[in-house]
């Protein structure tokens, strides 16, 4: 089983998306990217729902979609399911006739795929709003709904648009690893489309980072995390990055500041580290670390347990310290405050 | 933090902003006079029927074999017409929310014109194309053998014809409202086009079908001048109620007033379940 897709769409006012992709038998391949950047439209048109405009599609060896030739498969011939952001229950049909639809499209008899959904509702607990139309449900078991609907006709590929954008925090985490679990378990190739680095890391295999309609990155989760190409993939998976020019293990900043890491390089490098490694004082630090330099904060974000902290420089860096820490220091915009690196928490490497 | 609130709403009511905006809300007095003599322009004639109305010899009026007669055919003619109306209307206003072809607009604009064309002039018209020497009707005539004009048949072209744009207007408007997603969804999920139609599409638009069956009906009901026109009045075969109305006024206006009073009650009943089930006041 394998997917091979070249997707070039357009969209109203210049907007081009160009996207390739690949996976194979038990992937998960996470489109992550900003709204707006062009993941939904790729996923429109590996559903069908959007003819491509350049490239081509193959799905298990089937040319689903080959512009260049001429080929297209609608959506309803295509072994594909969709999970859409909002689910899209159909409002007037119980839950249990949801889930059937697939099985009715595809020509099987009311009783038998009455019979089967139902089945899938008692295996997912839920049985008991068979009956029920979909708007009494919560979000989490929409999504539920809406998965197992997309999966009951065994598609080869599964698609998840924002599928736990709908929900509100406190339910976002336990859906995430119920869907986590499913994934696990389908034999064939998910793409799932997030705006939340979280999710994209959590359920994904692999990334790919959109941008602009164009992936920016590629590689798995801990890959990308360690090696962000941009500045926009370090502050997605929150990772400090500054580019430079190494000479041995001392790092020149293109836009300011100097940095000692553990390691030797020669010529362009970038330089990476978490905002975790960046500890604040008040007075200039004596001690092991051989980065310190002062800085200003610029501003104060809280992320849960921890405050992300802006500072100017040179270097200018994130920092992601305690709420406690925040207080102690008695940290506000416009404070100054020397920044500490351990070299030891920075990796280098040529860019 | 309720009581905040609720002090500072007090505080409101009796400083400056209360009779400001009460000025605001207030109507000119240049006003109130038309505005009360418009109401009771509307009003005071049906007001009147109802007064006007045979109480007492209403039930035997209304068992009478000629009103029964007018009756029975005015809701068979209606009933048809409207099943008339959603078996084409409903796949043209499909056509015309959905499609996208070139003069598409003046198409949805060609639709309405019966709405307000005069209904004699529609008669008119269809006389001329359907009638036994028409452009269509002569060939019904000699390959079918069917003729239209001055048949039941033809009360039901005449009503169809005048009603069925409020049909096609309401699905029209229901269809372009709905959210095509749920088509989306429906062919990922492996059904065909026409299944999404009858599976999605026309649930979906349910509401606004019955809205636009039951406005058509009432049309129906009330057509008076295309039928005339096209289908003559013979008592039993061609006259509907507002026929009969009409026909009653110069012989026996008692029994004019409870045919009239009949189609009031029908017009009322009508915008009750519209009222409840598909017009949201807009408050």
């Amino acid at each position: 089983m394998s997917l091979d897709g070249s997707i070039g769409l357009r969209r109203g006012s210049g907007f081009t998306v160009d996207i390739d992709i690949a996976a194979g038998a038990g992937e998960t391949v996470g489109l992550l990217g900003p709204n707006g950047a062009g993941k939904s439209t790729a996923l429109r048109g590996l559903a069908g729902l959007l003819p491509l405009a350049a490239g081509h599609l193959i799905l298990d060896g089937e040319v689903l979609d080959h512009a260049d030739d001429n080929v297209f498969v609608p959506p309803e011939r295509r072994a594909v399911g969709v999970v859409f952001q909002d689910y899209l229950l159909f409002p007037h049909l119980s839950v249990v006739d949801n889930v059937a639809f697939g099985l009715r499209a595809v020509g099987v008899r009311r009783s038998e795929a009455r019979s089967r959904a139902y089945a899938s509702l008692q295996r997912l607990g839920m049985e008991r709003y068979a009956q029920q139309r979909p708007g009494s449900l919560s979000g989490g078991q929409s999504q539920r709904i809406a998965l197992e609907r997309a999966l009951i006709t065994d598609p080869r590929l599964l698609l998840l648009d924002e599928p736990l954008a709908a929900l509100d925090a406190s339910t976002k985490i336990e859906v995430r690893s119920g869907l986590k679990e499913h994934l696990g378990d389908f034999t064939g190739i998910t793409v799932l489309v997030t705006h939340d680095p979280l999710d994209a890391m959590v359920l994904a295999d692999r990334l790919l980072i959109v941008q602009d309609g164009r992936v920016i990155q590629d590689g798995t989760p801990a890959q990308i995390a360690r090696h962000p190409l941009t500045d926009y993939v370090a502050n997605l998976v929150g990772v400090n990055l500054l580019r430079g020019t190494s000479d041995g293990t001392v790092v020149s900043l293109d836009d300011g500041g100097q940095i000692t890491a553990a390691s030797s390089h020669q010529g362009p490098v970038m330089v990476a580290f978490s905002p975790t490694a960046v500890s604040l004082h008040v007075d200039h630090p004596v001690g092991s670390a051989r980065n310190s330099w002062p800085v200003k904060i610029r501003g104060l974000e809280n992320h849960g347990l921890t405050t992300r902290i802006d500072l100017t420089g040179p270097p200018e860096v994130l920092a992601d310290i305690t709420p406690a820490a925040v207080a102690d220091l008695g940290l506000s915009p416009g404070s100054r405050l020397w920044a500490q690196l351990k070299a030891s928490e920075i990796r280098v490497y040529p860019g | 933090m309720t009581r905040s609130a609720r002090s500072y709403r007090v505080g409101h009511r009796s400083g400056s902003h209360r009779s400001r905006s009460y000025r605001a809300g207030a109507i000119p007095a240049l006003l109130v006079i038309p505005a009360v003599a418009g109401l009771a322009f509307l009003v005071l004639p049906l007001a009147g029927l109802v007064l006007e109305a045979p109480w007492g010899t209403l039930l035997t009026r209304l068992t009478d074999p000629a009103v029964l007669a007018a009756l029975r055919l005015s809701l068979i003619a209606a009933t048809s017409a409207t099943a008339l109306c959603l078996v084409l209307g409903i796949p043209l206003a499909w056509l015309l929310a959905r499609s996208r072809f070139p003069g598409r607009r003046l198409l949805r604009s060609l639709v309405t014109v019966p709405l307000v064309l005069p209904p004699v002039v529609g008669g008119v018209a269809l006389l001329l194309v359907l009638g036994r020497n028409g452009l269509i009707g002569q060939y019904l005539q000699s390959w079918f053998g069917v003729s239209l004009p001055f048949t039941t048949a033809g009360v039901i072209v005449a009503e169809a014809f005048v009603a069925m744009p409020f049909l096609v207007i309401a699905v029209d408007g229901a269809l372009r409202g709905a959210d095509q997603r749920f088509e989306e969804a429906a062919a990922t999920l492996g059904a065909s086009r026409w299944l999404i139609f009858r599976k999605v599409t026309l649930p979906m638009a349910a509401p606004g079908i019955g809205a636009g069956a039951v406005l058509c009906w009432a049309r129906a009901l009330g057509e008076f001048g295309a039928t005339i026109t096209f289908a003559g009045n013979f008592p039993g075969e061609t006259q509907t109620m507002p026929l009969a109305v009409y026909l009653a006024l110069e012989s026996d206006p008692e029994a004019a007033i409870v045919l009239s009073l009949v189609l009031l009650a029908v017009s009322i009943a009508v915008l009750v379940i519209l009222r409840d089930k598909w017009i949201r006041p807009a408050s």
